[in-house]
């Protein structure tokens, strides 16, 4: 392998670790800062897939899509935490495990009714649907480089909003101490609905941005859901940048693991993990 | 039902059943005239498919087209009746021993139909070749099947992973490519799969210059096309399926590879996805025993009749599920319904010409079709038959002894 291709490889793995910050930042706000073990994550990213589907068939438009698209889901995250999840914050985790795993599985059913069982694809918009010439024979598609610029804009916003804004504050106050900050005036139930909101807003995006490069496809769901947790896991509970670090590391890995090491590459995902949780049982940037 | 009602149903269950097969052995040996009473009972057939998750829709295609078989011949086979017993088994591996527990000794079919997912195809095996039921898979493709698991009762109609890429080695050859690469999933089928190949290319004095793996079910394809695209092979080769399959075209196209290095497959690269992935498909050629344009009699008029019935158009596998309501109906034919003599109904099937919408196929000494592989191009939405890559391709059926 020549420089140019080890080059070439360094801009998937990066490129691959953006969009693992993309697919698990919804979780990272939800199970990270809420402490809700949110298994229905998955759904919430297909949920967002199909609906980028439909409506683009609809629209004939993917960014018409996600800009009706994103209310509705906003809207279904803040019915969810109102009608189910609020009643578990005082219970045990099992609880949330019980309910988010039922979740996955009316989602399933629901999506096979509204939308049948078929694998659709959803066209990359045309603006974008170019690529950039790397080799005599390779070429990069532009979608893949929007997509890492909307990630690390993302990135930036979150990291903002939650480490320099009030409201930020206040969640982070919420996830450290809910009945003190409560009884210092702040709503905290409706800091608890909007967050909860935004994770299921976020995971459904991550959908929609990414169904033209993955398609859509029953149960596509259940395999981000995996490794959203290790990138959550890896890079400790309730931090944005360790969810970015995580991501980056896990994107790289998965990259050369496969092109130098293909006989282990399916683990070496998880020897990574679990060589980090040694090390640092709280994660990378965790709270001791 | 709790978890622990359900188990003390399942032992249960066993317990009747063994002693009802120990019982019905005795009577099948001792009391022919028994048989004879039996016959005017309904013939008991299970079905083992996927009703829901993944593979939901291959198992409605496989019960459609078996139920057309039974329905060509007024809805019986060798003049008796049909009584279906259904079992979604969720192509869940771990699940397999039981639900076809539940059809061999909870309803005591006489045959088994199924299924789709390989995994699940090998535990059916386990239970099966101790029961010794009829078994006729319509899918699943594992090799050890008809291989080194191979048992006097195990049929198939569909394929095995072997002889779906198996062809392809010819047609390269005969397009002048020397090298090639082969990727797929890391799991039994992809791996049978690229063993097909490679037997087959280096057979034609080509060279599989690299195997390409990533873990099933990833779709993550980008490295991997870059590994591609720095070897520079003559042709590359894959298999994926379903959801992975159209991604794995969509980026094909995208990585500028479409065009320089041309793509082949196993046929599944391209079936039931064209839809989903616009033009990345156009152009890419696949083997497998079924394609659109066939142009015979057979075929027409299977089309004809399964689109009437179910109003839907047929695939590969409603034609799989259609050809084993077919090779039971022959086994059946040769015993006149007499079910209980199995020699004669294997008998039978083993000696059965199937008039497939595929084409006439016959079984091999392992119980798998030997079968034409057709080469076929997408166009359009259409995967064209460009005539046979292979006349009656039989696989080895490597470790089987019986």
């Amino acid at each position: 392998m020549d420089l140019a291709f080890i080059l070439i490889q360094l801009l998937n793995g990066l490129q691959y670790g953006l969009l693992l910050f993309l697919v698990s930042s919804g979780l990272t706000l939800v199970f990270g800062i809420m402490g809700i073990i949110n298994l229905a994550h998955g759904s919430f990213y297909m949920v967002g897939a199909y609906l980028a589907w439909s409506l683009a068939s609809m629209t004939g438009n993917l960014a018409t899509a996600i800009a009706i698209a994103i209310p509705l889901t906003v809207v279904l995250g803040m019915a969810l935490e109102k009608l189910l999840f609020r009643q578990l914050y005082t219970r045990d985790h099992l609880y949330q495990v019980l309910l988010t795993y039922g979740l996955i599985l009316v989602f399933e059913e629901l999506r096979s009714i509204i939308w049948g069982d078929d694998v659709h694809g959803v066209a990359v918009p045309a603006l974008l649907n170019a690529s950039i010439p790397l080799t005599e024979n390779l070429s990069y598609p532009v979608y893949r480089l929007a997509i890492s610029g909307v990630c690390l804009l993302l990135a930036f916003a979150l990291y903002v909003l939650i480490q320099k804004t009030r409201l930020g504050m206040m969640i982070r106050a919420g996830a450290s101490n809910r009945d003190m900050v409560q009884s210092l005036g702040i709503d905290i139930k409706l800091i608890y609905t909007l967050v909860f909101a935004m994770g299921v807003a976020l995971a459904a995006f991550a959908g929609m941005i990414n169904a033209p490069l993955s398609s859509v496809t029953p149960n596509m769901g259940s395999h981000v859901l995996i490794i959203c947790f290790v990138v959550v896991v890896i890079g400790g509970i309730g931090s944005v940048k360790g969810a970015m670090a995580a991501s980056l590391m896990i994107g790289l890995a998965e990259t050369f693991g496969q092109v130098l090491v293909p006989e282990v590459a399916g683990m070496i995902v998880y020897v990574l993990m679990a060589i980090v949780l040694v090390w640092r049982p709280e994660g990378l940037f965790g709270r001791k | 039902m709790s978890q622990n009602d359900k188990d003390v149903f399942a032992r249960r269950g066993f317990l009747k059943g063994t002693a009802a097969i120990a019982g019905a052995t005795a009577v099948g040996t001792l009391l022919p005239a028994a048989a004879a009473v039996a016959q005017q009972s309904k013939l008991k057939i299970g079905l083992m498919l996927p009703y829901t998750g993944t593979f939901a829709q291959l198992g409605v295609a496989i019960t459609n087209g078996f139920k057309l078989a039974v329905d060509e011949r007024g809805g019986k086979l060798a003049g008796r009746e049909i009584e279906f017993v259904t079992v979604d088994d969720e192509s869940n591996p771990a699940k397999a021993p039981e639900n076809v527990n539940k059809l061999v000794q909870r309803d005591k079919v006489d045959v088994v139909i199924g299924t789709v997912h390989s995994g699940v195809v090998m535990g059916m095996a386990k239970v099966l070749k101790e029961s010794g039921t009829l078994w006729i898979n319509p899918n699943g493709g594992a090799g050890a099947m008809t291989g080194a698991m191979c048992a006097p009762n195990f049929f198939r109609t569909s394929f095995s992973n072997w002889q779906t890429t198996h062809a392809l080695g010819k047609v390269l050859k005969a397009k002048g490519h020397k090298t090639a690469v082969f990727i797929t999933w890391k799991y039994a089928a992809g791996e049978e799969m690229m063993e097909g190949f490679k037997e087959g290319f280096e057979k034609e004095g080509g060279k599989l210059v690299k195997e390409l793996y990533t873990p099933f079910p990833q779709v993550e394809f980008q490295a991997l096309l870059t590994e591609i695209a720095s070897i520079k092979p003559d042709a590359v080769v894959a298999f994926f399926a379903g959801g992975g399959a159209a991604k794995f075209l969509k980026d094909y196209q995208a990585a500028g590879l479409k065009g320089k290095i041309p793509l082949y497959g196993s046929g599944f690269l391209t079936d039931g996805v064209l839809d989903a992935v616009g033009d990345a498909g156009e152009g890419v050629e696949t083997t497998l025993h079924y394609a659109d344009g066939l142009d015979t009699k057979k075929d027409k008029a299977f089309r004809l009749a399964y689109a009437k019935t179910f109003k839907l158009q047929p695939d590969v596998y409603a034609v799989q599920g259609y050809d084993a309501g077919q090779l039971l109906a022959a086994g059946l034919d040769a015993v006149k319904g007499n079910v209980a003599d199995k020699a004669g109904v294997i008998k039978g099937m083993e000696a059965a010409k199937i008039d497939s919408p595929r084409g006439v196929w016959t079984l091999s000494k392992a119980h798998n079709p030997v079968q034409d592989m057709y080469l076929r191009k997408v166009v359009g939405k259409e995967n064209k038959s460009q005539g046979v890559a292979w006349k009656a391709l039989a696989d080895p059926a490597r470790g089987c002894k019986a």
